[in-house]
């Protein structure tokens, strides 16, 4: 392994999409989550049909990936197998576990719906991701109770230190409720020398998110 | 410093066919299964074929370390579990060094047939929630770390902690995982129409999907040689992969499990494990996952290495599954034993792989454990008698 540097990260909170410090797109309207993904998605011309049988964790989990990967494509060039995606959140796909509830509470009203029981797991969005831009490298789902930068940085550190990665997407995905927040880095492990500033450490994972 | 080995101390088992590693393996000697026919309309409208854990004996037995009605029935398993495992081992769960891993798809999701607020969630349903309560009954200092990432979600936990132990950050690790039935995972795979009209047949001719089960399970690891149970078994390496190609259907090439065997049988700290002697499948008994496995294991060589599933004694466990397997397999090196694949009578699969027919006595050093999952997940692990 060698140095572990933060290429880039994306943010998208409070109708507002944050690439690299940069905001490339954000709505003034309030918008419900559900329309201002819509919006980005469009925005960004994604073309991509299944974003619209997803749920609203997995289509923010998507949108924040696919606009970091269409800026740092380098990716695209590796074998599959070495970038990985760890992700954490807080409320797992309780969203979604309450919109299939729905359909099962009721005895007279019954009909479970496969399309909403398949997002029923938080790591469903990195199977998403993974299918869009061909990544087959190490995977996670963590839950933290909230964003915690120690318990991200030593999980994904690890897997590099074993030689499983070059690249990772890591970062939190949340949604619950019409609240949402989503900030992604993808971490390189690279021979060059970093700045300080820009090495995937807590201090500094956690200096962005508090920006945001 | 790195540390080199990571070693078992202790484990536990709990399903329907018992609370202790030792009851479950004598069932499996025995040949039982504990897959029944349950009619219970908090689980589902019609009866189906379940394994249900005896809710009695879940209370008298946490009557014995706790207060039943403080804890849910997902976390009474979790805690008996970790009871279990952990006593007689010398590892202090109080301690600063050990770490507590929770392995869960959907920890108290029972709850919400009952509680729906969405305004106002109800606290127990967040997993880092119930992983709390789980670590203030020990006493223990480390905020759990919480893994939930599907059916393989046990394998992973397992290779994280033997990584967080090997880079110096713990000295052990507490793996444990659990999973309950519920209505709500019930409607779900029942509207997949993925449900086995019987107890599940893993790689059979006949098989006809899966049978959902409840289990808890916990492995324990240490870095400390003086800790480690006789005969010694170390955890070699680990890692996992996703198909990249379905998030409800297993790759039909079986991509992402093959490399997921690859890499681990090509990390270095698998070099010592020698030869596979025993293969520990995912094996649901869903036509497609089982033809699945037999397509990696054919890719990877590994045609001619007895195999089997667990799933036909106590049913799918989801988050509990990777771990509760893990250990039934640890039994069965330490044991020298085969244990049959319970279900199975004829090959159903493309490829000639080797079911376990029957039990039977073989000596065994080395173990692989492969699993599965919804989005694409597959993860492997292998173990082996130091």
């Amino acid at each position: 392994m060698g140095n572990l540097v933060i290429r880039g990260c994306c943010s998208i909170k409070n109708n507002r999409v944050v690439l690299d410090g940069e905001c490339v797109y954000q709505e003034d309207n309030a918008l419900s989550a559900s329309d201002f993904f819509k919006n980005v998605y469009r925005n960004f011309k994604l073309s991509y049909a299944k974003f619209f049988k997803m749920d609203n964790l997995s289509r923010l989990g998507f949108l924040a990936a696919d606009i970091l990967i269409n800026k740092y494509d380098e990716i695209k060039f590796l074998k599959p197998e070495d970038t990985g995606i760890v992700l954490s959140n807080s409320a797992s796909s309780l969203d979604t576990d309450f919109n299939f509830n729905d359909t099962i509470k009721e005895n007279a009203n019954y009909f479970p719906s496969p399309a909403l029981f398949v997002y029923t797991l938080p790591n469903i969005m990195i199977g998403e991701i993974c299918i869009r831009h061909k990544i087959m490298g190490e995977n996670g789902f963590l839950i933290c109770e909230k964003f915690n930068p120690d318990v991200i940085c030593n999980f994904v550190k690890d897997l590099f230190e074993n030689e499983k990665l070059k690249y990772c997407i890591t970062g939190w995905v949340d949604l619950i409720n019409e609240k949402y927040e989503t900030l992604l880095f993808l971490v390189e492990d690279t021979e060059k020398d970093i700045a300080e500033k820009s090495t995937f450490e807590p201090k500094n994972i956690s200096d962005i998110y508090n920006k945001y | 410093m790195r540390i080199k080995d990571v070693y078992i101390a202790g484990d536990n088992i709990i399903t329907s066919l018992g609370f202790t590693s030792k009851e479950n393996c004598d069932s499996i000697l025995n040949n039982r299964t504990g897959i029944t026919f349950v009619d219970d309309p908090l689980l589902s409208l019609e009866g189906l074929y379940v394994s249900l854990i005896d809710t009695d004996k879940i209370l008298s037995s946490f009557k014995e370390i706790g207060d039943p009605g403080m804890y849910t029935r997902f976390e009474k398993l979790a805690i008996l579990s970790v009871h279990d495992a952990v006593s007689g081992t010398g590892i202090d769960i109080r301690s600063n060094e050990t770490l507590l891993i929770l392995s869960t798809t959907k920890g108290n999701i029972d709850l919400m047939l009952e509680d729906d607020r969405r305004a106002n969630v109800n606290p127990s349903l967040f997993l880092w929630e119930a992983a709390k309560k789980i670590q203030h009954f020990f006493g223990s200092p480390n905020t759990p770390l919480v893994i939930s990432n599907a059916c393989v979600s046990g394998v992973m936990a397992i290779s994280a902690g033997s990584r967080m132990i090997r880079s110096g950050q713990y000295k052990n690790a507490i793996v444990t995982g659990t999973d309950i039935l519920s209505k709500f995972v019930i409607s779900g795979f029942q509207s997949f129409q993925s449900l086995s009209n019987g107890p599940c047949r893993p790689f059979d001719v006949t098989r006809d999907g899966l049978s959902l089960g409840e289990g808890s399970g916990t492995l324990v690891l240490t870095s400390d040689p003086r800790l480690a149970r006789e005969p010694v078994i170390i955890i070699g390496g680990g890692s996992s992969s996703n198909d990249a190609n379905h998030i409800s259907g297993p790759s039909r090439t079986a991509e992402g499990l093959y490399l997921s065997i690859q890499k681990t049988l090509a990390d270095p700290i698998s070099l010592p494990a020698g030869n596979i002697d025993y293969i520990s499948a995912h094996g649901t008994a869903t036509p497609f996952n089982d033809e699945m496995e037999c397509i990696a294991l054919s890719r990877a060589g590994l045609l001619d290495i007895p195999v089997n599933s667990y799933k036909g004694y106590w049913g799918h466990t989801l988050g509990a599954a990777g771990i509760i397997e893990t250990v039934a397999s640890v039994k069965s090196l330490e044991q020298n034993v085969l244990f049959k694949s319970a279900g199975f009578n004829e090959l159903g699969v493309s490829e000639k792989i080797q079911v376990i027919g029957k039990n039977s006595e073989k000596k065994l050093r080395t173990c692989l454990k492969t699993a599965s999952g919804f989005g694409g997940c597959n993860a492997s692990l292998i173990f082996y008698k130091a």
